[in-house]
């Protein structure tokens, strides 16, 4: 068999994965159109039949409650913008420590470390509300931000960054030439782990924009809500009002632009290896 | 073979290139350097043990414990504190709701996992056969769902599911046939696997392509001279060696099956199958939250974490020593 006859277009092969992808568009094409429509359109007009109503529904969407809807999305951006740049600070520092340092009780801290991996969230989430609650920090954005900086498995990743991507002879060098210890992470590992906490950092920030649970129990002042969480709302609402039905589309459109955004960006960081190293041939 | 080198390279990142020679130190560190890991790791150290070490433990206490009423439980110190020993466990154990709740996320991964991560599967081994195309298309799309958070995905698919605005439902219509509706009992699970399928199928897609890309082409380029087929290549080359990476999605998408709360959460307003103990982590909140009963719901949830944990961690002994003790074997 020639090398030619196996480059030959297979058209299962595209088939299948074409269809995958319109089944992972449906929603998100939907919500452009659905977005289109009145309230009254919404459930009696077809599915895919745009209409001229989506400068009217951003109008409504913006005046709700004055703005609330800019408020949740600032929000959002705050709580997984600086919790993921945090996280990835911390996560470097603790990676590049493990795999850069020999120490006594190295093993166990990162044994510790990772099992925090396969902690639920559920076993935290009443403990962390009641501790919180104690020191009066419920219902703030701190309520949601600190319990999202500590992220085990960043810390795992940023560890097998600093393994792979720092030798240890440049960080031998550095301190020949006299660096400090802090002077040698932040000048010379940290711009080779770059690439890796930037990974590291969208992985922490999609999994608060993400997590639905946290600010859900820990907050009350919808001022204070997250976009997930303000939705959320806002279709309960819509059970005794269907004019809310068309905020919440709205809504969801125009929360999900910026991700998509974001992802679109920065696809080249997006490539996961959960077992990394774990191929040896 | 595929080393971390190679994942550093896959990363984008700059693969070591430049070594500088320079003579071994001598075995004697100074003082600041052997407290310098320890300064690193502080920061993760201390937020580990305030928001995960200490929540976990001061749950188990909780779980143990109890509310003890005296007389009409009204004025102030007629409420205390007491121990209750294995009573919020068993009562836990015992109660109907919680078993319900159980069996329908057992059902429920049973759905969701080995479709989402077949599928997964499927689309990386097609990703990274020569003979598809629309490849770059199909990667974005399918991984597009992952960009959405699982309260706006819930909340698109809902909307989809109501036959108002249901195009499927328009096309039984026409059709003339009766579709029950899936919100229905006998559906609703499906309607919410669904949803778990669509937002985690891409990204297990990506983790297994990120590994298959990693394979070296030498390895299958023999088998394709002596003639292999695509289909056997993928089959006894390709997935044997990602299999860590399918074991450790395995791992991570059980964990997730468990805690499923979003989508039923947002669901409910659209819906009234959906009880508010639908899944066990939806009865902690009601408990903890509608009820106020901290201790049974503390019980019910450290009962699922070990449950997590003696399930996830069964698979993970198979991987650990070869996905975690890298750069110590060097």
């Amino acid at each position: 068999m020639s090398v030619r006859a196996s480059t030959r277009p297979s058209i299962i092969a595209t088939a299948i994965l074409v269809l995958g992808a319109l089944y992972c568009l449906l929603p998100v094409a939907w919500v452009v159109v659905a977005s289109t429509k009145s309230a009254g359109e919404l459930f009696s007009t077809l599915t895919f039949l745009p209409s001229t109503h989506l400068l009217d529904n951003i109008a409504e969407l913006v005046a709700y409650r004055d703005g609330l809807f800019w408020r949740w999305m600032a929000n959002t951006a705050l709580y997984a913008g600086v919790g993921g740049a945090l996280s990835a600070i911390v996560s470097a520092m603790a990676g590049y420590a493990l795999a850069k340092y020999q120490f006594a009780g190295k093993a166990a801290v990162f044994n510790v470390l990772l099992a925090g991996v396969l902690v639920p969230g559920v076993v935290l989430a009443i403990p962390q509300y009641l501790m919180l609650a104690q020191v009066e920090l419920t219902n703030t954005y701190w309520a949601v931000l600190l319990p999202s900086i500590i992220s085990p498995y960043g810390i795992y990743l940023a560890r097998i960054y600093a393994a792979a991507a720092v030798p240890d002879e440049v960080v031998e060098a550095a301190r020949t030439d006299g660096a400090g210890e802090l002077r040698t992470f932040a000048q010379v590992a940290v711009p080779m782990m770059l690439p890796g906490l930037v990974t590291v950092f969208l992985f922490q920030f999609v999994a608060i924009w993400n997590n639905f649970m946290l600010p859900y129990i820990m907050l009350g002042d919808d001022r204070l809500f997250p976009i997930t969480v303000g939705l959320s709302g806002l279709l309960n609402q819509g059970a005794s009002q269907p004019a809310m039905y068309t905020l919440v589309i709205t809504g969801a459109l125009l929360s999900v632009i910026p991700l998509v955004a974001l992802f679109l960006l920065l696809q080249r960081f997006w490539q996961v290896d959960l077992a990394a190293g774990a191929v040896k041939a | 073979m595929t080393t971390t080198n190679d994942l550093a390279g896959a990363l984008g990142g700059t693969a070591p290139s430049r070594t500088t020679q320079v003579p071994r130190r001598s075995r004697t560190v100074p003082a600041r350097r052997a407290a310098a890991p320890w300064a690193f790791l502080a920061p993760a150290i201390v937020l580990f043990v305030a928001f995960l070490a200490a929540p976990i433990l001061y749950s188990l206490y909780l779980s143990f414990r109890t509310e003890k009423v005296s007389g009409l439980g009204l004025g102030p110190g007629s409420r205390t504190e007491v121990w209750n020993g294995l009573t919020n466990y068993t009562s836990a154990l015992a109660d109907p709701e919680f078993l319900a709740s159980v069996g329908r996320v057992g059902m429920y991964g049973l759905v969701v996992v080995p479709v989402m991560l077949g599928s997964a599967l499927l689309f990386a081994l097609l990703l990274d056969a020569r003979r598809s195309r629309a490849r770059r298309f199909s990667r974005i799309a399918i991984f597009l769902p992952y960009a959405v958070p699982a309260v706006i995905s819930s909340l698109l698919w809902g909307f989809l599911y109501l036959p108002g605005v249901s195009p499927f439902y328009w096309v039984f219509d026409q059709l003339g046939w009766d579709v029950p509706s899936l919100f229905s009992n006998r559906l609703v699970l499906f309607a919410v696997a669904n949803i778990a399928v669509w937002g985690g199928v891409g990204f297990n897609m990506v983790v297994i392509y990120t590994a298959l890309k990693a394979i070296p082409s030498e390895l299958y380029e023999a088998a394709e001279l002596d003639g292999a087929s695509q289909v056997g290549i993928a089959l006894r080359v390709k997935i044997p060696i990602v299999l860590p990476s399918i074991i450790m999605t395995f791992v991570f998408s059980m964990i997730a099956t468990l805690q499923v709360f979003a989508e039923p959460t947002t669901l409910r307003p659209l819906s009234n199958t959906i009880s508010t103990t639908w899944t066990p982590l939806m009865k902690v909140y009601r408990d903890a939250f509608t009820r106020g009963d901290l201790y049974s719901a503390s019980a019910t949830s450290v009962i699922i974490a070990v449950a997590t944990f003696v399930l996830s961690l069964g698979f993970l002994r198979l991987v650990q020593s070869r996905a975690f003790g890298q750069e110590n074997n060097r």
